[in-house]
């Protein structure tokens, strides 16, 4: 089979996987070295495809054969898709060729399983290996990681890596035995646990050795000895992860619970919301309609409320209400419910409260807090900043503005900021282009940024 | 009116020039900052001016000289005069305070620059195209065209020079050309788009790529759009597929959700799909932690 056609089907098998981020990785960058690539603060997104999504790695499977028969995967042992499989070296010059040419920030690789978990991690430990150790390349790798292979071969993945993954796909084991029976939670977490410790390692061993370290007792992941420190390997700075949405029954709820509890206790980096979207291969077990785009942007903005803006995931949603408004940022949800907070006003209250006004992020945020202590702030200034004020305005008090209490409570407010009857076509059948983010919306679609 | 000429000049001649106008405490009032030749007296006569030694000490917070070499990097003819009035205010008026002050006016737009220049660098850094155009003994050699909205082309090329080492590469743009060769980096005034390179034959694997990654059930022009605006699609060999993209999209999208169900295969005969099995024998597995 010729290059092309391998490349195009085995970057088709990769595209339903969402995360594409190359941000994060530690600085490093070709100077002294013999070979190209750098990496280091946010990664740079080289194109956009008509999906809107960022195009920043290239982001391809080793092979599409695969052992397990997860339904929601084109690649799954029961599709007839057409299977193809690189080999190490093209992989590797795919990789450079691509990266000297600026077309990329470096390589997200995955693979089906072929043969057993230890084999397939073999596999695509040696395109990083060869990456790295023969050609020299500074450039940032990602590499999907497999939590049944064995801890020395996750250990060597990081060791190449910038980043490493798992997939957890969905939020309960009960999702996963109806439509990825060979895959396990428990086996999953206790992977990601298991990487959470190198990671904390190969950052304190980071800071003691450029001498910013202070005190490591107190610090370390538990387990960890001091005398272990020396000799560790380098280890991937982060980790995240993906999760399926509306390929099982799960509420946001329960999507919203897991994600919270992946960043407390295994620290990932990210985690991917991945709107279940149709294949060519439809599997039987699977509704043939995929959710709303919108629900999978709604989750981004919850994600980022609980990261970013001190919520809590029962604050988002409740057991009355599972699932995110779909009409209105969670944040706005949030406030119509909450109305005994506001007004806030924007020269008296504190961080928490600007935090939790619909239409202020975190920027500006900070802006108001530092300008606020020179100057008492009036809706102008507000404008200046480009606040949205429709948003803003019922929510906040400023010097020459009280809004009317009436309006506040008034059953009115969450009509008013209901999007037009014909935008609420979020369903798929009259044709991909129905739905479309306001302008607004669309520049923090992929981030969630509010 | 002091009028100050500033064509083909930057910000090192910028800043020398401000401070001499400081010395002489001319208000930024008093001060024309002329980019548009022949409009005023003779081209250059003011500029010799500017050969002059700067006299006299202005003390302005650090910061602000990074952010203004930045906006000195922007077309707009009013940034010059810009900086002079921040300058001013910030040392003859003793606004200590003024840049901090998002809201003030001259800061907005201070920042409303800086922003536009970096915005410009990024999409450098993230949109220039090498081709490669032969080897120097053991060195490959690329070559990129590029048109940046504003004059970046030296706050770019660092970024360049450290993620490119190992490969001899130049840039050219109407504006300035920079060139890498292992040791140094030199500067070239500004060239024709006659000069860009020829396809590269990697460009062919490239689309096929930017074909197969894309997904046609998710189709969002407008979010593409706004981070990959139409100007710069001329010199990106994969733009030139999105018109064919969009138009498939609900084609290929109608014949997914039109396709039969596959059945679902028995397992095949594999040790390690065994021990997977045995792992969780004595019943299904259950969730780890409190999730239901
Ligand atoms: S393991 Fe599952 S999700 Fe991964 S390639 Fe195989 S079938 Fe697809």
């Amino acid at each position: 089979m010729e290059l092309e056609r391998k490349l195009e089907i085995l970057a088709d098998a990769a595209k339903y996987d969402a995360s594409c981020a190359s941000s994060g990785g530690a600085r490093k960058d070709s100077r002294g070295g013999k070979g190209v690539g750098s990496t280091g603060g946010a990664g740079i997104c080289h194109s956009y495809a008509p999906d809107g999504r960022c195009i920043s790695l290239l982001k391809v499977l080793l092979t599409n054969a695969c052992l397990y028969d997860c339904h929601y995967c084109i690649n799954r042992r029961s599709s007839n898709v057409q299977r193809a499989r690189f080999t190490v070296e093209e992989v590797v010059g795919l990789t450079l060729e691509f990266y000297k040419r600026n077309y990329i920030e470096g390589l997200f690789l995955s693979s089906g399983i072929i043969q057993s978990a230890d084999h397939t991690m073999e596999l695509v430990v040696s395109v990083a290996r060869q990456l790295r150790e023969v050609h020299d390349f500074r450039g940032y790798i990602h590499l999907k990681t497999i939590p049944e292979a064995s801890p020395a071969l996750i250990e060597l993945a990081g060791k190449y890596a910038d980043r490493i993954s798992i997939n957890i796909e969905l939020p309960t084991q009960k999702g996963l035995n109806a439509l990825a029976p060979e895959k396990n939670l428990e086996r999953t977490q206790d992977a990601m646990g298991w990487i959470r410790e190198k990671i904390d390692e190969g950052r304190e061993r980071r800071r003691s050795q450029s001498g910013r370290g202070g005190s490591l007792e107190g610090t370390l992941a538990p387990g960890l000895e001091r005398k272990k420190l020396g000799k560790a390997v380098p280890f991937a700075t982060g980790q995240s992860t993906q999760m399926l949405v509306g390929a099982d029954s799960s509420p946001d709820a329960v999507l919203l619970e897991r994600a919270d509890l992946l960043y407390r206790d295994y620290r990932l980096r990210r985690v991917y919301y991945s709107g279940f979207s149709p294949i060519p291969e439809p599997s039987v077990r699977l509704p043939v309609k995929p959710p709303p785009l919108v629900r999978e942007h709604r989750l981004y903005q919850a994600d980022w409320l609980l990261r970013f803006y001190g919520f809590d995931v029962r604050e988002l949603t409740s057991p009355e209400q599972p699932d995110l408004d779909l009409q209105l940022d969670p944040k706005l949800a949030w406030a119509l419910k909450n109305r005994a907070w506001f007004p806030a006003d924007v020269n008296r209250a504190p961080r928490e409260v600007l935090l939790r006004v619909p239409g202020l992020g975190v920027r500006n945020v900070e802006r108001i807090l530092s300008a606020r202590r020179t100057t008492r702030l009036r809706l102008a200034d507000l404008v200046r900043l480009r606040v949205p004020m429709r948003k803003v305005l019922p929510f906040i008090v400023a010097a020459d503005h009280h809004p009317a209490k009436q309006g506040l409570d008034s059953e009115s407010l969450r009509a008013r900021f209901l999007p037009p009857p014909k935008q609420l076509e979020l369903v798929f059948e009259r044709g991909p282009e129905l739905w479309l983010p306001e302008p607004a919306e669309l520049e923090t679609a992929r981030s969630g940024e509010i | 009116m002091r009028v100050v000429r500033m064509e083909g000049l930057g910000f090192d001649e910028w800043r020398n020039m401000a401070r001499e106008l400081l010395a002489e405490a001319v208000p930024p009032d008093g001060v024309l900052w002329m980019e548009e030749p022949g409009l005023f007296g003779q081209n250059g006569v003011e500029v010799a001016d500017q050969a002059r030694e700067p006299n006299g000490k202005v003390r302005v917070p650090a910061t602000f000289f990074d952010q203004a070499k930045t906006a000195a990097a922007h077309r707009s003819p009013e940034r010059w005069g810009l900086l002079y009035r921040i300058v001013w205010r910030l040392s003859r008026s003793e606004e200590r305070g003024l840049l901090g002050c998002a809201t003030d006016p001259d800061i907005r737009a201070l920042d409303h620059l800086v922003r536009a220049v970096r915005r410009d660098i990024h999409k450098m850094h993230a949109f220039v195209r090498f081709r490669r155009v032969g080897m120097r003994e053991d060195r490959e050699q690329y070559v990129s065209w590029f048109e940046p909205e504003h004059r970046i082309v030296r706050l770019a090329a660092g970024f360049f020079q450290k993620r490119f080492t190992g490969m001899d590469w130049s840039i050219l743009t109407p504006d300035e050309c920079v060139h890498w060769d292992g040791t140094r980096l030199q500067f070239t005034p500004g060239v024709e788009r006659s000069a860009a390179p020829e396809p590269d034959e990697l460009e062919e694997l490239w689309r096929a790529y930017y074909r197969s990654i894309f997904n046609p059930a998710r189709l969002k022009v407008k979010a593409m759009q706004s981070e990959m605006p139409k100007k710069y699609w001329a010199n990106l060999p994969e733009a030139e597929l999105i018109g064919e993209l969009i138009a498939q999209s609900r084609g290929r999208v109608e014949d997914m959700l039109a396709a039969e169900e596959r059945p679902v295969k028995p397992e095949p005969r594999n040790a390690y799909l065994k021990s997977l099995r045995e792992r969780t024998e004595g019943g299904e597995a259950t969730d780890p932690g409190d999730v239901s």
